[in-house]
């Protein structure tokens, strides 16, 4: 167990080197840089001027110097300095980190809130009402885009109430109350969809379990029908749904892009994006690798989960 | 639950629909007697974040207006009053006969926000910054002051400028809303440090910048007009979503956006929130125009670009895209409706600019058969991807269609965009210009030769204009340079037709009615300081 926790671990290098390279070499195939993007039409600047600039980004040294200089920094956990705000980019992240982190767990929260008891309820009273009530919420929930039930949301808070949620993100720990009031409406917008496809995968891996011959055992032998759905059948279902909670939760760090937008949050979905539009080449690479690294760790939680849900997964 | 949501869906849906599509806008001015209420906190959108904290390098809007509250400058805009000039830390101030030295004498009792008092010191450092900037230093506004020969501080309350020929524009120049006064013991020690920090004169102090999201600033409770500032203090809150931003203003979240909002953000708002908000709209020192690489074949033929010019109805465009664009104003190379415009009647006979488009486009179909391309010819018209870019671009595509010229419109971001742009990988294209105020030695810089100005991407040589330029910016008497203007824009615009202006844009600010003592002036990079707004509620 232990070995196979090492090398898990020990293969997560070269996973990690692939995404560095590849974000490198892509972010410099995008045409214009930062120095061409500030000072390239406004400014009253010279090509000299310009070359000047570039040299001080170091964007003037070869491709491959960059990138050792780079990954030297990461590999002693130096992300480097924001080429836009000049700040280091450990500091950008950690500003916007603590929001993003409680929107994903809000989020989580919400879908794991509607995912499990909707899909087991839809399994156990399949084809009747119930079931069709179920599968129709999650497919409008699929159908739906989140940053869209975000702009409805807002738009009927507008025609209703007067009133928007707050633009400027309070820590939970100063104002709980403001806090919530800010990230509730997009923690629901975006936890709809993500218990949709919970719920509709909740649905089907019961279905699948409560055919499975252990269940009519325990059913055999006289065991309570809420016992055998919860102990025998929920808990074997929710290896897939586990799955899927976890992969979302790691989408959740950086990849609500628009929903961020919508309710003017300062996240780091849209710190990435704005990265790249800008040509900032240490921010992106380092959300990139940060991305990655969530996904990378995630996925280790995920086995380890598998685990406690199945004792019969034992890793060699 | 589902029929009630469903429902609420269905009702808000059909409230919106319902509403009345032609607003009428409120423009109620406020009441001169009115008496300025102490207090509160304005909250005001900003569509956009600043690269750094340092003007003097900066180029975008999104610096001046959350940053501008914690400094002065020299001189300033009157508000009420623009283009007039007015002392900002400058007490009152003197020019030589023979416009060779400006002599500004500075306020007493001046203080940073750290309690040093400012001094000429200051000020000669400040603009030693801007004006001869040291190596690895940039200054984006340098090429503005090339007539300064030097600057000196006689005394501590004592600025001398002293210029190498006289400059007309000098004056309005040291007003700039870019050019913050700095403290000469920083900037003497580190150049780049107020890339990262604020200390200024304003009339209010920096509480903290947190990225991507706000500014906060708190009354300066020294500052150096007594009884102001009225407000207690500002945040300035970063909106680069305008849906969010309109969401915003609508609940009140947010009181204003001082740069603008489109035409239909207006209405929206107007339909909303009726007499609460107050609009005012005003020409903008932006226009946009068509770059023509003269550089490249057929566009290094005047009858061709002259040809260009004359397909575009300027009139009629300006009636369609200020419905949903900034576009509006007709104009050449000056704002139309500023000091130095050209009257109507005499823009009117620029190629281009005839009311008659039938006939003008008549004579451009002339001028191509003259230039041997009878049946048109194609090329590509690079433009951004932002609004009103693509919309104007559409908008000139359909016009020279009408020509017989078959046009690509290719749409880039703006880094390949501006890339195109400064190294001539273009055929035509679309480009923009905005100033902080309406000067001839600002708006005709892109026309001049390349060697002069590094803002001709056009890539043409003309030392006819250069000539002109020089002879205007010269020039102290106004109405002779406004006629060495006209003359300048009759060859760039008319004759030679290097770059074709198209329409300039207008500015619309939506603030709610509570917001008192801002008045909008034709460029979003001056009166910013939020020294003269209150709250009335």
């Amino acid at each position: 167990m232990q070995r196979y926790l090492i090398s898990r671990l020990l293969m997560t290098i070269p996973t990690l080197f692939g995404v560095a390279v590849i974000t490198f070499i892509l972010l410099r195939l995008i045409p214009g840089d930062i120095v061409m993007l500030r000072y390239g039409t406004g400014a009253l600047v010279s090509e000299d001027v310009l070359r000047a600039e570039r040299a001080r980004y170091g964007l003037d040294k070869p491709l491959h110097e960059q990138f050792v200089n780079w990954l030297w920094g990461l590999v002693r956990g130096d992300l480097g300095l924001s080429m836009w705000t000049g700040k280091p980019v450990a500091y950008e992240v950690a500003i916007r980190l603590e929001l993003t982190l409680q929107l994903a767990i809000m989020a989580t929260i919400i879908a794991v809130t509607l995912a499990i008891p909707l899909g087991t309820l839809a399994a156990v009273k399949q084809n009747t009402w119930v079931d069709y009530a179920v599968r129709v919420f999650s497919i409008a929930g699929l159908a739906m885009p989140s940053f869209w039930l975000g702009i409805l949301m807002i738009l009927l808070l507008l025609i209703f109430f007067r009133w928007s949620p707050p633009v400027v993100f309070t820590p939970f720990w100063k104002d709980p109350l403001a806090n919530l009031t800010q990230l509730i409406w997009p923690a629901l917008a975006v936890g709809y969809r993500y218990s949709a496809v919970s719920t509709r995968m909740m649905r089907s891996a019961l279905l699948e379990v409560l055919r499975e011959d252990y269940i009519r055992t325990a059913r055999a032998k006289g065991l309570v029908e809420y016992l055998v759905i919860i102990r025998h059948g929920v808990r074997n279902a929710l290896l897939p749904v586990v799955t899927v909670i976890g992969l979302e939760f790691a989408f959740l760090i950086g990849g609500l892009v628009v929903t961020e937008q919508v309710f003017n949050l300062n996240g780091l979905g849209k710190l990435i994006v704005e990265a790249i539009s800008r040509r900032d080449y240490t921010m992106t690479q380092a959300l990139i690798m940060l991305s990655a690294a969530v996904f990378v760790f995630v996925n280790f939680l995920l086995d380890l989960c598998y685990m406690w849900l199945d004792p019969r997964i034992r890793y060699r | 639950m589902w029929k009630r949501t469903g429902m609420l869906l269905l009702v808000a849906l059909f409230l919106a629909s319902c509403a009345p599509t032609a607003p009428s806008q409120p423009t109620a001015p406020q009441p001169a007697e009115e008496q300025p209420r102490y207090g509160g906190e304005l909250v005001f959108a900003v569509d956009a974040e600043p690269p750094s904290l340092d003007a003097h390098r900066e180029t975008t809007f999104a610096v001046i207006i959350p940053l501008a509250p914690f400094y002065s400058t020299l001189l300033k805009f009157d508000q009420n009053n623009y283009p007039k000039v007015v002392g900002d830390l400058a007490e009152s101030w003197s020019v030589s006969s023979d416009g060779l030295v400006y002599e500004f004498k500075l306020r007493d009792g001046v203080k940073f926000h750290d309690g040093t008092p400012l001094t000429s010191r200051d000020v000669v450092a400040t603009y030693n910054k801007i004006i001869f900037p040291p190596q690895g230093v940039i200054s984006a506004r340098k090429a503005l002051y090339a007539a300064v020969e030097s600057i000196e501080a006689p005394d501590t309350r004592t600025v001398r400028f002293k210029l190498k020929y006289p400059s007309a524009s000098m004056l309005a120049n040291f007003a700039s809303g870019w050019n913050w006064i700095y403290k000469a013991e920083i900037v003497e020690k580190d150049p780049r440090w107020y890339e990262k920090n604020v200390l200024g004169t304003g009339a209010f102090k920096f509480v903290e910048y947190v990225p991507g999201s706000h500014v906060l600033g708190r009354k300066n409770e020294d500052y150096f007009i007594k009884g102001r500032p009225y407000l207690d203090g500002f945040r300035a809150v970063f909106m680069t979503d305008r849906s969010a931003m309109v969401a915003a203003l609508r609940s009140g979240q947010a009181l204003i956006n001082f740069r603008s909002v489109t035409p239909q953000e207006r209405d929206d708002l107007v339909r909303a929130l009726g007499n609460q908000v107050v609009v005012e709209e005003s020409p903008w020192i932006c226009s946009q125009m068509v770059v023509l690489n003269n550089e490249k074949p057929p566009f290094n033929d005047p009858r061709v670009r002259r040809a260009l010019t004359l397909a575009i109805d300027r009139w009629g465009g300006s009636q369609y895209l200020s419905q949903f664009t900034f576009l509006k104003h007709v104009g050449a190379l000056m704002r139309p409706g500023g000091p130095f415009a050209m009257p109507e009647s005499e823009l009117e006979k620029l190629p281009g600019f005839w009311r008659d488009i039938n006939k003008s486009r008549e004579e451009a179909r002339r001028l191509l058969r003259e230039a041997g391309v009878p049946e048109g010819f194609a090329f590509v018209l690079k433009n951004r991807n932002i609004e009103p870019y693509p919309s104007l671009g559409v908008f000139l595509i359909d016009q020279w269609r009408q020509i017989g010229l078959r046009v690509e419109h290719q749409l880039l971001e703006t880094g390949p965009w501006t890339q195109d742009l400064r190294t001539g990988n273009f055929e035509a294209m679309l480009y923009f210009n905005c100033d902080f105020m309406d000067d001839p030695d600002l708006q005709l810089l892109s026309f001049i030769s390349p060697e002069r100005s590094p803002v001709n991407y056009a890539r043409y040589r003309d030392p006819v204009l250069d000539d002109l330029y020089d002879r205007q910016s010269r020039e102290l008497d106004p109405e002779k340079r406004k006629q060495l203007v006209w003359q300048f824009e009759r060859r760039a615009v008319g004759e030679m037709a290097y770059q074709l202006p198209t329409l300039w844009w207008n500015r619309i600010v939506v603030r709610w009615a509570k917001v008192k003592g801002w008045r909008i002036t034709p460029s979003h990079y001056i009166n910013q300081d939020l020294v003269d707004v209150w709250i009335a509620q």
